[in-house]
């Protein structure tokens, strides 16, 4: 199971859980089914999210993560 | 200052003349405004003078009566449907029902000459509707603002916010209140900062030309060609791959041209035209006014400490505008503003709230310099108050590689600490200091940023090489990207010519931006590099008639790779290109996709100022960047961006920022009283190169362009409180500011 | 409105065009000369970038009007070198790496090679004033100043 950390204010949508335990072989897979415990992130997570797993941002949805790994969310990243 | 001292280069960290130097200091550089094309017509934009206005009727029929006039636009040409941002670009490259600040795009006029184009323009007559408007950040943010936009906030927004509230994040980590009880101190405070505007010298240019069958040309200054070729099609309903965008020279961008204003108008007069090419060029007051500076912000923020410096607790709010669109950078403002310290406990609230002002761009290292304002300078007093040196003080609580950042995730190999440790032993620091002057500290964080990236490389028939690369060079990334390429290939420098190409030419590529184009555009080449020497190394293998595996690349030929191999004397790159017409044909490489392992960049500045207590204003003395670029690829060029970024800095803290008047418009929409710094401001600015290479760029690159403008805003408030012991809050400190605080001083 | 018929000579080749007495010297180098090395940064005369010498005088063409210049004498940035041998201040800015975007660089080179015919031996503070009308975003100035101090004393030696 890997582990989804929240940005604080979305606690509203998922019953005040920060940190969310979800299935998922790949980024998408484990934001399918965060979604899926959660349908209220939805529109937050079509939006648009960044996904920092160990420190870096992870871009691409189908890359594989590790079976314990820890997604942060965060809002969009861009630059100048 | 490199941390592994074994590896040697051959090219890496020289300073050879820039490929582009030669066009560049002879005016055949080709920009924005430099580009015609036969039968072209010049357009001119119509801009509301109204802050917030209902347009009630738009009558062009004087302006098409005029001889030479060709075509008009409003935004009843523009498709309708769109939703999200395409709706967002739309409504700011023309203005619907509603001007939403001053210089809002209101109808375009395209003409034979550039003079007619702009007589027109005052001839189509627009009726306005004039609205209550709101400017300032703190008075949009109250219940009873007046509204810019039903219905504008996203998901984010709780139930029951102020209507102008579009966007808003809460997050952190640990027990705060726990952690401010820890501290021997805890205090608070308010800090605002003005919207500044990248100010880059070349205005904004296009040509554009679009046929009534939906293919379209663009020749355009563009931090990034395939987001114009997007936006443009998003905005005026096209096929992308219909629209083709090709790149001029670039005057300057911060971010500001990573977006569209006037281009989709070319488009959209062209098409109208019959398909004659329209040109269009920004007038500097059109720049300032109608353009995307960057947010305005308010912020609280209270930190907790103990008395040898630690911090328990921290906790920041911060409000943004970014004009009459959501995308005020609040929250990369937060996520850098405590970067640069382990805290156990941290609390970060954002508003991004809607005013009547343009719609903000990124800037350089966006929403990071406002944070770092606030942090710094109250890191700074809680320091002074206790007699803990600002430096010990950042050491103490400095974020090391294993550390959970402040906003979340843990940090990779970062070179803070190194940053810190070299800005003490900087000489600087031990310069003398006189009445009225002071010294000042401050520490600034970028993440840097990867992105969609594809590049082409390919040996030409006499050994040399061409690399296409999709991220424009702004500040010479054809230099350090030919150095990394001829570094790999074992050729000289000047073999390898990089193209920024236009958008026919490779898969989509993100803009030069956020500090990427020598990270991932850099890393692309190198592997598109490392291509074309496996398949050189086959070619030879075959013409040897040994595996390909047998042999290896060293110093831009192939030799057997070792004696078992068999014993031929190495076969060049030249000797190797000269046969492939019949060897297997041309030899090339090309790597696309999302390149990995980003490098965050942490820098230390300091600066010496003196306060002149008679007028208020401040003096530079002394300046200099400390910052980790990973490695420096072109040292000179590294320097080059520490230089301005801190310039760019210290033109925020001091002198620049958007004056409205009562009725919402921008008073200073000039560079006369837009007050952008000048030589005889300031004095050489020192740059010390920290490198800690990163593990995930073939050369250790990070990326350096945006961190430097983040410590300047900071670093001069606490060097004047050092100077003549008064705090300033609000930025910019001009004479005036600087004069009413030492007023107050008594 | 009716053009003027202006006669001149930019770099040393007479050269005739046809300006709108609104047209600024600026607007006639590009638009009917086709020299585009001259840049528009503001058109108001506060940043340099359009500068030019008339006459042997600096100026910013964009507060020039393009009839002005008949009979007049315009040097620009495309007069600066001597065919392929650059001027010291252009092989001085390229050796510094004094230019980043490279579009206020035109203007500092016609700025520079001004001062230096009037203060072979400028002190930095010097080079600095004389710059102050000259707006660059992109360096910080410093590698421009030095890029300048360096062709004087190039310029210098060779004098002697």
């Amino acid at each position: 199971m890997a582990t989804v950390q929240l940005w604080s204010s979305l606690t509203r949508f998922t019953d005040g859980a920060r940190a969310v335990e979800v299935p998922g072989a790949t980024v998408a897979e484990a934001l399918d089914n965060l979604v899926k415990a959660h349908p209220g992130l939805d529109p937050i997570l079509r939006g648009g999210v960044s996904v920092v797993i160990d420190g870096e941002m992870i871009p691409n949805r189908h890359a594989e993560i590790a079976p314990d790994a820890e997604l942060f969310l965060m809002q969009r990243l861009k630059g100048g | 200052m490199a941390k592994d001292g074994l590896t040697e280069f051959r090219l890496i960290g020289t300073r050879p003349d820039r490929p582009d130097g030669l066009d560049k200091v002879t005016g055949r550089a080709r920009y924005g405004a430099d580009f015609a094309l036969p039968g072209m017509l010049f357009g001119a934009v119509v801009r509301s003078p109204h802050a917030h206005a209902r347009i009630v009727r738009i009558d062009t029929s004087r302006a098409l009566a005029l001889e030479g006039v060709k075509a008009v636009v409003t935004r009843a040409d523009l498709p309708d449907g769109l939703e999200g941002e395409d709706w967002d670009l739309q409504e700011n490259t023309l203005a619907g029902d509603r001007a939403l600040y001053d210089g809002h795009a209101v109808a375009a006029v395209a003409a034979t000459s550039r003079l007619l184009a702009e007589e027109a323009a005052r001839l189509i007559e627009v009726d306005y509707e004039v609205l209550p408007h709101v400017i300032d950040v703190d008075d949009a943010i109250r219940p009873d603002a007046p509204v810019i936009r039903q219905g504008a906030a996203d998901a984010s927004v709780p139930e029951g916010m102020p209507p102008n509230v579009v966007r808003y994040m809460e997050f952190g980590h640990g027990d705060i209140e726990a952690g401010f009880a820890e501290a021997d101190i805890v205090r608070e405070r308010s800090y605002r900062t003005e919207a500044a505007h990248q100010g880059y010298i070349e205005p904004h240019a296009c040509v554009g030309q679009l046929g009534a069958d939906g293919a379209g040309e663009m020749w355009v200054c563009t931090q990034g060609q395939w987001y114009i070729r997007r936006m443009c099609a998003a905005v005026l309903g096209l096929e992308t791959a219909q629209l083709r965008v090709t790149p001029s020279e670039i005057g300057g961008g911060f971010g500001g041209k990573t977006t569209i204003f006037m281009e989709p108008l070319s488009l959209a007069l062209s098409r109208k035209a019959g398909g004659r090419p329209v040109k269009i060029v920004m007038s500097r007051a059109e720049v300032l006014r109608a353009t995307g500076p960057t947010a305005s912000a308010s912020m609280d923020v209270r930190i907790g400490m103990k008395k040898d410096g630690t911090i328990t607790a921290a906790r920041a709010e911060f409000r943004m505008q970014g004009g009459a669109f959501p995308g005020a950078p609040v929250d990369m403002a937060l996520y850098c503003a405590f970067a640069p310290y382990k805290l156990p406990a941290v609390q970060h609230i954002g508003y991004d709230v809607l005013a009547n002002r343009p719609k903000c761009a990124a800037y350089r290292a966006p929403g990071s310099p406002m944070g770092a304002f606030a942090v710094e300078s109250l890191l700074d007093e809680m320091c002074r108050e206790l007699g803990i040196d600002p430096v010990e003080m950042r050491l103490t609580n400095a974020v090391r590689e294993g550390d959970r950042a402040s906003y979340g995730p843990t940090f990779g190999s970062i070179g803070l600490v190194e940053v810190l440790e070299a800005a003490k032993g900087h000489p600087n620091m031990a310069a003398p200091l006189g009445p009225n002057q002071g010294r000042g500290i401050a520490s600034g964080y970028w993440f840097n940023h990867s992105g969609e990236t594809s590049v082409s490389m390919a040996i030409s028939e006499d050994g040399t090489a061409q690399v296409s690369v999709g991220t424009p060079d702004i500040g010479g990334s054809r230099a350090s990207i030919a150095l990394m390429v001829a570094e790999r290939l074992g050729i000289p420098y000047e073999d390898v010519r990089v193209n920024v190409v236009e958008t026919g030419a490779l898969g989509v590529n993100e803009p030069t931006h956020g500090s990427r184009a020598t990270f991932a555009s850099g890393k692309a080449a190198v592997v598109a590099a490392e291509q074309a020497i496996a398949e050189m190394c086959r070619r030879a293998a075959a013409e040897w008639g040994i595996d390909a595996e047998a042999v290896e690349w060293v110093d831009g030929a192939a030799q057997p790779a070792g004696p078992n191999a068999g014993r031929f004397p190495p076969m060049t790159i030249a000797e190797i290109a000269g046969k492939m017409g019949q060897t297997g044909g041309p030899i090339s490489g090309h790597h696309e996709g999302l390149p990995e392992g980003v490098g965050a960049s942490f820098g230390a500045h300091v600066v010496d100022v003196e306060v002149d207590p008679e007028t208020g204003r401040v003096t530079i003395l002394r300046y200099v960047v400390v910052q980790d670029a990973g490695r420096a690829i072109h040292p000179a060029y590294v320097e080059g961006q520490y230089q301005g970024g801190a310039v760019q800095g210290i033109g925020w803290a001091l002198n620049e920022e958007y004056v409205y008047d009562d009725r919402g418009r921008l008073a200073n929409p000039a560079f006369l009283d837009y007050r952008v710094p000048v030589a005889s401001d300031l004095p050489m600015i020192d740059t010390v190169i920290v490198e800690v290479p990163n593990p995930g760029h073939p050369y250790g690159v990070r990326g350096v362009g945006e961190t430097g403008i983040t410590p300047p805003l900071p670093a001069i408030a606490n060097a004047i409180e050092d100077a003549v012991g008064v705090r300033l809050t609000h930025l910019p400190m001009s004479p005036s500011k600087v004069l009413a605080a030492l007023k107050g001083r008594g | 409105m009716s053009k003027v018929h202006v006669t001149t000579t930019v770099n040393g080749d007479a050269v005739e065009f046809l300006a709108d007495p609104r047209e600024t010297l600026l607007d006639c180098l590009r638009d009917h000369v086709g020299l585009t090395g001259t840049k528009e940064g503001c058109g108001t005369g506060d940043c340099g970038a359009c500068s030019v010498e008339m006459e042997g005088v600096l100026v910013c063409s964009c507060l020039v009007l393009g009839v002005e210049a008949n009979g007049k004498r315009v040097d620009t940035i495309e007069g600066m070198s001597d065919g392929h041998d650059l001027h010291p201040l252009q092989r001085k800015f390229i050796e510094h790496a004094a230019l980043q975007c490279g579009f206020c660089t035109p203007g500092f080179l016609v700025a520079a090679k001004a001062l230096l015919a009037r203060s072979p031996d400028p002190t930095e503070e010097e080079v600095r004033y004389w710059l102050a009308g000259n707006l660059c975003r992109c360096t910080g100035y410093d590698k421009i100043v030095r890029a300048v101090m360096d062709a004087a004393a190039e310029m210098r030696q060779e004098a002697a």
